[in-house]
């Protein structure tokens, strides 16, 4: 787990943030009635993937914060939080996962990337966005839960398909700075 | 493209409040909507929210194309609250009032109705308070004066190049989109759901490596420049707090105290009218 917080990571937390607001319209709808898959989230665990919590942290919060403010007006802040718990979870793993250096893309990574993604939403969707949506909006119970899952679902299958093309896919045309050996 | 609220210069007095200033008040707004559930407080607010919004001559145009969105949200929300809990104002107020059958379980009931009124009085005081911060905030002065609060630069920086960077994103998203198209992907609903995020990443991977390769272009224009090596910066768009700044803090300050003073004084966040 790599805690480093230099230049790189101030302007991967400003455009990642950019991007994830950029693709907040962009919404692919599902079967189900008024339920979309947000390749946002994708964006978010990829950049999360590659730079670390802090990054996905603050890209989670800020980025779902701005975003929700400037195309829809208003803040639910019971849904920014969570966010962010789904990014610092998955940035966590961000040095097993190597997908700069072009270690991601094995089955042990996408495994591990998927296993780290899922326990993530859930803690996220399932606990932390409910709760808060009792705690603070004083909404109903079985509607909150009911919410939560859905959004659990849509996004473990964004993140599950999405993400995992996307690290696997940068990984590839990365540098591979493991590939050189040693030569006696 | 859908329209986005974002900054417009003008010349009002709430245009001259340093960012900082906005950003407590809008913070404190959010705070004391979210916690109180005091019919008076609110509509108090909402008043209060729709004079500034007035004061700060934002146009009707500048924000209707959102203002829709919202309305729709809105009423989504109050509906499948009514589906899922119709007896929430029940549970909440403690009396009920029955004043017609509709089916089943479901019965209008008159603690519903105003638990779902609160709902939406909710949503209005807010959306003025957002729609002010974002058409009425600099980024790059914001940045500036978050700085000049003895928060860490890193975060002001970070704070702008966002702001500064998601039109530009947005045009190369819509160009790769539109050069994707122009080759025959289906975006719409008619394709399958596995190729419609198929189709989507076929849009995003391009973005994204894009956007990877500007991340490393700005950080290294950032490094030659020397960012980062001093503990302090010096800002071109600095603004000093003045007078106004002050009275404007000390006004939510008290605004927050006495709203919150008032929802908890009988010990529950709902002002109940069936007492």
């Amino acid at each position: 787990m790599k805690l480093k917080f230099g230049i790189k990571e101030v302007v991967a937390i400003g455009i990642g943030t950019a991007l994830f607001v950029a693709l907040t319209e962009i919404q692919i709808p599902t079967p189900i009635p008024n339920t979309y898959l947000q390749p946002r989230m994708a964006i978010l665990a990829f950049l999360a993937a590659v730079f670390g919590p802090i990054v996905g942290g603050v890209v989670g919060l800020l980025g779902h914060a701005l975003g929700d403010a400037m195309f829809y007006g208003s803040v639910w802040w019971s849904w920014v939080f969570p966010e962010a718990v789904v990014g610092i979870g998955i940035g966590v793993f961000a040095s097993k996962f190597a997908v700069k250096e072009g270690g991601f893309g094995n089955t042990k990574t996408i495994v591990l990337f998927n296993v780290v993604q899922v326990i993530a939403n859930a803690v996220a969707w399932i606990l932390v966005a409910p709760v808060l949506d009792i705690l603070i909006y004083a909404e109903p119970a079985n509607k909150v839960f009911i919410q939560g899952v859905w959004a659990f679902a849509g996004n473990i299958i964004i993140i599950g398909v999405l993400g995992t093309l996307l690290c696997a896919g940068y990984s590839a045309i990365g540098a591979k700075s493991s590939s050189l050996s040693k030569e006696d | 493209m859908a329209k986005i609220l974002s900054y417009e210069e003008k010349d009002t007095w709430i245009h001259r409040l340093s960012g900082v200033t906005k950003l407590i008040f809008f913070l404190m707004w959010c705070l004391v909507s979210m916690l109180t559930y005091d019919t008076r407080i609110l509509l108090f607010m909402v008043a209060f929210s729709l004079v500034v919004f007035k004061i700060s001559r934002t146009e009707w145009k500048q924000v209707s194309a959102v203002f829709k969105l919202i309305m729709l949200f809105l009423i989504l929300n109050v509906i499948a609250i009514f589906i899922f809990s119709p007896d929430q104002g029940t549970q909440v107020y403690g009396s009920r009032t029955v004043l017609f059958h509709i089916a089943g379980p479901y019965d209008l009931t008159r603690e519903q109705l105003f638990y779902e009124l609160n709902v939406v009085i909710k949503y209005f005081t807010v959306i003025p308070a957002v729609f002010m911060f974002l058409v009425t905030t600099n980024p790059s002065e914001f940045a500036a004066s978050m700085n000049k609060l003895g928060i860490n630069y890193n975060v002001g920086y970070a704070i702008s190049i966002a702001l500064r960077y998601i039109p530009d994103v947005q045009d190369e998203f819509t160009r790769i989109k539109h050069a994707q198209e122009a080759r025959g992907i289906e975006m719409s609903g008619k394709a399958p759901l596995f190729s419609r995020i198929k189709s989507t990443a076929s849009i995003i991977f391009p973005l994204i490596f894009s956007s990877m390769d500007r991340i490393d272009t700005v950080s290294n224009a950032m490094e030659l420049r020397g960012y980062g090596k001093h503990k302090k910066r010096t800002w071109y768009m600095e603004r000093k707090l003045k007078r106004n700044d002050y009275l404007t803090i000390a006004f939510t300050v008290a605004f927050t105290i006495v709203a919150l003073t008032i929802t908890f004084a009988d010990g529950s966040r709902f002002y109940n009218p069936f007492l």
